[in-house]
């Protein structure tokens, strides 16, 4: 174990975070607006994935593939806020179960539409190869992951800081009592918060589709991470959200490669210490 | 006087479910039996979500950890294959309590959403463990058990290990009937309620959400053992997070707070779970659009069901009523 072990299974560990990013960021602003426990998160990923492979299939452009995605099932996410989840009104247990029951939902469509073969997506060549770099091989796909995390990290930044919309975002995070106390839209901004995370959930799809293939149950195995993220880096932050998708991302990778038989308990006990000592996360705020 | 009444009616449910089912064909057998353990698993939740208030994502650990006990004892050691099956009931049931008094001490402390989360997070540990930690678990394959116990009755029989399954059943239900009908049950009533309010009257409201949050786990651990014993086969798919949402749907389906509910709940579940996917590729469809039409219209869950058609009823004789004044 050299320092090129390490330095690979880092770079690893950070390409993966990248794609949490995408999953979680959406998630995390989730649930700090509304409290909302999505378990159907895990589903718009899948979803993302597989609207994104039926744009290549009829129009052959990757490029078009993942935008359209995104958009389609920003579309799915906001319908289920705005005609499910907000009659509802704030009860955590019954929307859990409503979300799940659109997961499961979901799921079935997606087995009838698609089918149940894992299938995958071929990336344009220009992102498949691999650069050498001081003896060691960087595949691009997990370069231009990061660099398109870092991209959407950026604009959703400015977005939160600099726009009307991101200040109203920030200020039902805080309280959103007080924001709408104040003459703060909140049932918009909740409906816009879900459509972004669904979007951004969906994009992360897409690309991760050509990392780890696109496939029945993948849904439900990637939303326990997503919650990880979450959690540890704090509800409502995107700062959070990045800090806990770069901790999940490379706590996943070190923990596979060096204690296998205990890795996914290194990933989640953190999560409960962390919900037991500080429940509003490492960048949460109080 | 009503409650009576309730009594008498589960009573003769019981009986004629225990005297029918022998009549039935041997799937139908499995398949009520496999309802009854799980009917044990959401009467255990319904102690914490009806009864508590705490809704919990992460009931499925308690039924691994059962389970796995159960699995290991068998294959590895031979134990538990005779008379020895009861100190293996005893010994899931005092797992399970370990485990939830154990992570009771992370859980209690938090309330609403995250309280939901930190069940999931420890309910994923378990998960976690059972799906890698491959010498002791036998990791995605899970563990696979010898022919079920043997002791001067032999619990291979399916019908006699319904029968054993509806011991355990009735003698869930009754224990949590007891428990929630003590001044125990009414204090955890009372924090479901308004958790403040107890703790001014000077209940140690945490204790007591502690102490019934230990029992959920030993009767969880039960569900456990008799699952291992009834699959034959333990793997990491019995604690992934969609049994844990499974028991809760089968609580506010069925109608929480009641014991009986999630009992009734278990038994849809499972008949769309293992019945109807036998029968339909879609489902999926039904038991999703039974998720979300339980949660928009049947807020009292089906066992409300009986209450509501009265109450219309009478609203609507009212209605009715009304142009003879």
């Amino acid at each position: 174990m050299d320092a090129r072990f390490w330095l690979i299974q880092a770079f690893n560990g950070i390409s993966y975070g990248a794609l949490l990013f995408l999953l979680a960021g959406g998630l995390s602003l989730i649930f700090g607006v509304m409290r909302i426990v999505n378990l159907a998160h895990g589903s718009y990923f899948l979803l993302g994935g597989y609207v994104a492979l039926s744009v290549i299939w009829t129009t052959g452009s990757w490029l078009l593939a993942l935008p359209v995605a995104a958009l389609v099932i920003a579309g799915v996410g906001l319908a289920m806020e705005r005609f499910f989840l907000r009659p509802l009104g704030f009860d955590p247990l019954r929307q859990v179960l409503l979300t799940v029951g659109f997961a499961f939902l979901f799921q079935q469509a997606a087995l009838d539409i698609w089918g149940g073969d894992p299938l995958n997506i071929e990336p344009p060549g220009v992102l498949t190869g691999s650069v050498a770099l001081g003896g060691m091989y960087f595949p691009v796909y997990r370069i231009f992951m990061i660099s398109l995390a870092a991209v959407m990290g950026l604009a959703l930044w400015l977005v939160m800081e600099k726009t009307r919309m991101g200040a109203m975002v920030r200020a039902a995070v805080d309280d959103s009592e007080m924001a709408r106390g104040v003459g703060v839209d909140t049932s918009r901004v909740s409906m816009f918060i879900f459509a972004l995370g669904a979007f951004l959930a969906a994009l992360g799809g897409a690309i991760g589709g050509a990392f780890f293939g696109v496939y029945p149950g993948l849904d439900f195995e990637i939303l326990p991470l997503a919650f990880a993220v979450v959690i540890i880096g704090g509800m409502g932050s995107l700062a959070g959200a990045a800090a806990g998708s770069l901790i999940v991302g490379l706590a996943d990778n070190f923990g596979k490669a060096l204690f296998p038989e205990v890795s996914y308990f290194t990933l989640y006990a953190p999560m409960v210490l962390i919900l037991a000592l500080k429940p509003t996360g490492l960048f949460g705020r109080d | 006087m009503k409650s009576r009444r309730n009594i008498l009616i589960v009573i003769a449910a019981l009986l004629a479910l225990a005297i029918i089912t022998p009549f039935s064909s041997s799937y139908v057998i499995t398949l009520i039996t496999h309802a009854l353990v799980f009917a044990i698993l959401a009467m255990s939740l319904d102690l914490l979500l009806g009864y508590t208030g705490l809704p919990s994502l992460g009931q499925a650990a308690y039924l691994g950890m059962g389970a796995y006990l159960t699995a290991i004892l068998a294959s590895n050691y031979g134990f538990g294959l005779g008379w020895s099956f009861w100190a293996v009931i005893l010994l899931g049931m005092l797992l399970g309590a370990a485990t939830a008094a154990f992570f009771g001490l992370f859980a209690i402390r938090a309330t609403g959403v995250y309280f939901l989360m930190i069940t999931l997070a420890l309910g994923m540990c378990v998960w976690g463990l059972a799906y890698r930690w491959n010498s002791l678990t036998g990791g995605d394959n899970g563990i696979n058990l010898p022919p079920r116990p043997e002791f001067g009755i032999s619990l291979a029989n399916d019908v006699t290990f319904f029968y054993v399954v509806f011991g355990f059943f009735v003698f869930t239900l009754a224990t949590l009937y007891v428990l929630v009908r003590s001044p125990f049950g009414r204090t955890l009533e009372g924090i479901r309620e308004r958790e403040l309010r107890m703790r001014i009257l000077g209940y140690n409201t945490w204790l007591h959400k502690y102490i019934a949050y230990i029992i959920a786990g030993a009767f969880g651990g039960l569900a456990g053992v008799l699952w291992a014993q009834m699959n034959g086969l333990v793997s990491p798919e019995d604690v992934i997070l969609t049994t844990s949402v499974d028991a809760l749907l089968m609580v506010v389906l069925g109608g929480p707070g009641t014991l009986v509910g999630g009992a009734i709940g278990a038994a849809v579940v499972t008949f769309l779970r293992d019945y109807l996917s036998t029968l339909v590729h879609w489902w999926q469809y039904v038991l999703g659009g039974v998720y979300v039409l339980t949660i928009l219209y049947l807020p009292g869950g089906l066992i409300g069901i009986p209450e509501r058609v009265r109450n219309w009823r009478v609203r609507r004789g009212r209605k009715a009523a009304v142009p003879s004044h």
